[in-house]
């Protein structure tokens, strides 16, 4: 993945970071990691967890910690969203 | 087939819930009280005689022609402005009513021609119906008198006489013909709310008057038609009726623009349409139109239109007209050559809200069953998606929570980032009747929209925020009805999850958010924003109606949400005339939308992770479904840019124009190795593509469009397709050469399998459509009938959720460079792209994209009226002609979309919702410039677009 491309997912990560860092039900972290979960296709989920293995620059607290519960399964597999809650967009 | 006509009962309905009985002609009848004499004659199918009066408006009472006798009553009143009354008993028809009758007709009839027989209403005159109803046989006057029929009398010049007014593209005004009923006028004002006519003069001079005696097209008019359709005679008549007579049959479909989804009855001549008429029956419109859906359907037949299959190898070669099967082959061996190349995921589809429901369906069917993959998407990417995502957090449910009637019993209006009187103007029409029967306006819009101060409506508040400050906005209104206790406590305890509401309204009522505070964000004094709160929070019933100003911006989604918190804290939910109303763009956005046209979600938004859901389809369908999301537009963007996506199927979206950054969507489809376009039109999108499939118009073809209110409607075949098919029927041949076996034989089959599969569609079928008309989802075991108020007992998710939204400036910032925020919007005339409009005489009210400017901007850059201007921004520059006009606010510039040549998106830049990746067009930081004309750019682009629509005659292609 180019350099630019790379730094448009950094740029939406954040962005989406903003939101959930404000949200206090449930946790942002979680809610962020379910958002890319829910909306980003696999080629863009790999290039930012590849991203954050290389240090993620640039990338915020809150987009960092999501996205290494993406890398672990473990962590993030059970949504903790509430049913209905993931939503559509539409 | 017959010619549908549909019952004109003279006045009004009555929404009294008190009846009334009395005697019409011995018959006893009973009705709402409040009807009116003659409504209720025409309930037990007495026809009373009439001229003055319609039921699309309030009686009148000028003809004289619907005299009745009351029996214990002196004189003959009028029966169209007597109301019923219990017990009376009534006379429809006696000697002296009859003669009455006769004697007003004669009058009539003397000052008007007796043409009948060459006369464009020459069967459909309600004139000539009375003559006979009221058995006229002689007019002892005769016609030598005083007229206003005849240019000349007795050699002499008659200045009574008016020459017929053909400046309108679409319908004539003759006056020799106008018996001055004023319908029409009343028309204008009662059901179009324009104030565009009136009657001039007095006595025998009175006439009907456009604007202050103007020509029709340089007055106010704004050629809604309501008028010709009201008109009882030939003076104001469709120019196509006079064109080729008067039709013979009539079909019911909905129009094909905007989101508000009219329903029309489409006039027919054997396959040839006569005229289009709203249809009364219509839920959405109820008998209204806009100057679109009536009158613009003429590009089905526009000389641009291709109608046969063509291919080429490379985008740099003529085009070469091939057969159906040639075209498909073509299509399915390149797609299939790209998956084996590039993977599963190298290829995608895009679904088109201006196609039907079906057909949206076939078209992510092809993606999931056909390429294993979820790389679909659709034009809501670019509008609403921020609505969809932003409502499902808020109720659990994407999708507006109201019908349009409901607007008949709001108190408040809030208007966010919308401009319903241009871009939905059948519901700007109902909610301007509804705003001069009292119900206050609050608007919140950067631009002067006409909504602020037009004949009788004025918003009590306008808000004229800086472009890109919505989240700081609604959080302000939101601290004004915190702080100052205008919650409505009972509802949000009910309704909503109370934790969060109270970790919201503690931040919503931090200082910060105060109007003082964010004054200089928003640039509204902070005494209006807290007069709008408390005006929204205890005027009564509050709807907010918002479009895409909230959602094409860096935080679409988090407007949306702060909406759906504003309308819960409130308690403005669950009931009529409240709500959160999304005003759709276009005319299928829902529906594509509702059809799993997105990369994430299945047919009824159900996620594709959702195992029970996906097995449901990997059943019907026979395949494996790949369970992890696709690619969004703008991702198949940048994964074309970055080489890994090659081949789109686009089915009727013109995404080269509509969607942002022109020059990184180009960029690439170019890279593609196979873009196929579906469309009536070589469209901008075809300069980049391989294949072209004919599209079919929605004259041409069945099938379903679901409107912003949740409606699902017919829309029905009323010609032959002059491509040959109808657009499920090519996605169809495309899929089967993919071996895909579909073998549906109509759309009906289509909905068949939608229902089948989609829980809130389980009790649609075009059976059940045919019988209601029209279906509001969901429709299913505990709502068979549909439902036109959602959330009424409860959120569809539970309790509702409050969502903190804390206002973050977008990254388009004004600077030394680009000083100025270029906001965009669209005209009533045109549409979306264009692409039908522009091909139709509307382009006489808007030739081309003009950019607004306030004076003083232009003042600073030394811009004159109708210069051209150049507009830079960070991603690129155009150029169009300025009008300078405090409409917008200094440091705010505006224009239209609507012409390819304006490329307004050359500018727009890639920022999007951070939810949805909507684009942001609504906020692009420019420098503005005066200019000798079009840029290089639009130079070299249109130079492209001409090599790029070359056609190889088909003697070279047989070489």
């Amino acid at each position: 993945m180019s350099h630019d491309s790379v730094d448009k997912l950094v740029r939406m990560a954040n962005q989406i970071g903003t939101f959930f860092v404000a949200q206090k039900h449930p946790e942002g972290v979680a809610s962020m990691t379910d958002h890319l979960k829910k909306f980003w296709d696999p080629r863009m989920r790999n290039a930012i967890v590849a991203h954050v293995d290389h240090g993620g620059a640039g990338l915020d607290p809150i987009a960092i910690e999501a996205v290494k519960r993406l890398k672990h399964p473990a962590g993030a597999a059970a949504s903790e969203l509430r049913p209905g809650e993931g939503g559509s967009d539409g | 087939m017959t010619l549908i006509k549909e019952i004109d009962y003279g006045t009004p309905e009555s929404l009294s819930v008190k009846s009334v009985t009395l005697t019409i002609d011995g018959k006893s009848v009973t009705v709402p009280e409040g009807t009116s004499i003659m409504r209720a004659a025409m309930e037990v199918g007495t026809e009373i005689p009439k001229l003055c009066a319609t039921d699309s408006i309030k009686a009148f009472g000028s003809c004289r022609l619907c005299v009745i006798e009351v029996e214990g009553r002196n004189g003959t009143p009028a029966s169209c402005t007597t109301p019923v009354a219990p017990g009376i008993s009534v006379k429809t028809q006696t000697p002296r009513l009859a003669a009455i009758r006769r004697g007003v007709m004669e009058l009539y009839i003397s000052d008007h021609p007796l043409d009948c027989l060459t006369c464009a209403a020459n069967g459909d005159c309600e004139l000539q119906d009375m003559a006979g109803a009221v058995g006229l046989r002689d007019v002892r006057y005769g016609y030598d008198g005083a007229n206003h029929v005849f240019a000349r009398n007795n050699g002499e010049v008659n200045f009574d006489w008016k020459p017929k007014d053909e400046s309108n593209p679409y319908f004539t005004f003759d006056s020799s013909k106008c018996i001055v009923c004023n319908r029409c006028v009343r028309a204008c004002e009662e059901v179009q709310g324009t104030f565009a006519l009136t009657i001039s003069g007095r006595g025998f001079e009175s006439r009907v008057s456009a604007g202050m005696d103007e020509a029709f097209m340089e007055s106010e008019c704004v050629s809604c038609g309501a008028c010709v359709q009201a008109c009882p005679t030939a003076t104001l008549i469709e120019k196509s009726v006079v064109a080729v007579g008067q039709p013979e049959h009539s079909e019911v479909t909905t129009c094909a623009y905007c989101g508000v989804g009219c329903t029309f009855k489409a006039e027919m001549r054997g396959e040839e349409v006569v005229r289009m008429i709203p249809w009364k029956d219509g839920k959405a419109n109820h008998g209204h139109s806009c100057v679109k859906g009536r009158f613009a359907y003429g590009y089905a037949h526009h000389g641009d239109r291709i109608l046969d299959p063509m291919i080429r190898e490379s985008i740099d070669q003529p085009w070469r007209v091939v057969s159906w099967d040639e075209a498909v082959g073509f299509a399915a061996d390149r797609l299939k050559a790209a998956q084996e190349k590039y993977g599963k995921n190298a290829v995608g589809v895009i679904t088109s809200s201006r196609c039907t429901n079906e057909e949206s369906y076939l078209v992510q069917k092809l993606a999931r069953q056909g390429f294993l993959n979820n790389n679909t998407d659709t034009c809501a990417r670019v509008c609403h998606s921020p609505t969809g995502y932003g409502l499902a957090q808020a109720f659990g449910t994407s999708a507006g929570t109201q019908d349009f009637d409901s607007v008949d019993d709001a108190d408040v209006i809030l208007v966010i980032g919308a401009n319903p009187t241009d871009a939905h103007p059948v519901f700007g029409s109902r909610m301007k009747k509804r705003l001069r029967e009292g119900a206050k306006l609050i608007v919140i819009d950067p631009r002067r929209i006409d909504l602020v101060r037009s004949p009788h409506v004025e918003a009590d508040y306008h808000l004229p925020l800086k472009p890109g400050t919505n989240v700081a906005m609604v959080t302000a209104l939101a601290h004004v009805i915190v702080k100052e206790n205008l919650v409505n406590l009972d509802f949000v305890k009910a309704r909503c999850d109370w934790d969060e509401y109270q970790d919201w309204a503690a931040f919503v009522a931090d200082d910060r958010y105060s109007p003082e505070a964010l004054e200089s964000v928003l640039g509204v004094p902070a005494a209006d924003i807290r007069g709008a709160a408390r005006l929204y929070a205890t005027g009564g019933n509050g709807a907010i109606y918002y479009g895409l100003g909230v959602t094409e911006h860096s935080q679409g989604s988090t407007t949306v949400m702060g909406i759906a918190n504003l309308a819960m804290a409130t308690g403005n939910l669950g009931r009529r005339g409240v709500g959160v109303n999304p005003l759709r763009g276009q005319n299928n956005v829902q529906g594509s939308c509702d059809m799993g046209s997105f990369p994430h979600e299945l047919p009824g938004y159900r996620h594709i992770s959702n195992d029970a859901a996906r097995q449901a389809f990997e059943k019907d369908w026979g395949v494996s479904l790949d369970p992890e999301p696709g690619l969004r537009i703008p991702n198949m963007f940048d994964a074309a840019i970055e080489g890994t996506f090659k081949g789109l199927y686009v089915q009727g979206e013109d995404i080269l124009q509509s969607d942002p950054d022109t020059r990184h969507v180009s960029r690439a489809l170019a890279n593609m190795e196979i873009v196929i376009v579906q469309d009536l039109f070589l469209v901008e999108t075809a300069n980049y593509a391989h294949v072209f499939l004919p599209g079919a118009t929605f004259l041409e073809k069945d099938g379903t469009f679901t409107n912003a209110e949740r409606r699902i409607q017919r829309v029905t075949k009323v010609m032959s397709p002059k491509n040959g098919y109808a657009d499920w029927e090519v996605t169809q041949l495309l899929a089967n050469k993919l071996g895909l076996n579909w073998n549906y034989a109509n759309a009906s089959e289509i909905m068949d399998e939608i229902a089948r599969l989609t829980p809130s569609f389980a009790g649609v079928s075009f059976k059940h459509l045919a019988e209601a008309g029209s279906l509001q989802w969901p429709v299913n075991d505990d709502s068979p009938e549909g439902m036109p108020i959602m959330h009424i007992n409860g959120f569809a998710r539970g309790k509702g959720k409050f969502v903190i939204t804390e206002y973050v400036p977008t990254e388009e910032k004004v600077g030394p460079r680009f000083p100025l925020l270029l906001t965009t919007g669209r005209i009533l005339s045109q549409y979306n792209v264009g692409a039908q409009t522009r091909r139709t005489e509307n382009s006489q009210w808007h030739p081309e994209d003009i950019l607004e400017i306030h004076p003083h901007d232009a003042e600073d850059r030394g811009v004159r009226e109708g210069d051209w201007v150049k507009v830079a921004s960070r991603a690129g520059e155009t150029t169009l002609r300025a009008k300078i006009t405090d409409r917008v606010a200094p440091g705010v510039v505006y224009t239209t979309f609507h012409h390819p040549n304006t490329q307004a998106n050359v500018v727009t830049t890639d920022n999007s919702d951070w939810a949805t990746n909507c684009p942001e067009y609504k906020v692009t930081a420019v420098q503005i410039s005066t200019t000798n004309g079009p840029t290089d750019w639009q130079h070299q682009y249109r130079e492209l677009t001409e090599q790029s629509r070359r056609i190889a005659s088909t003697i070279d292609a047989a070489e």
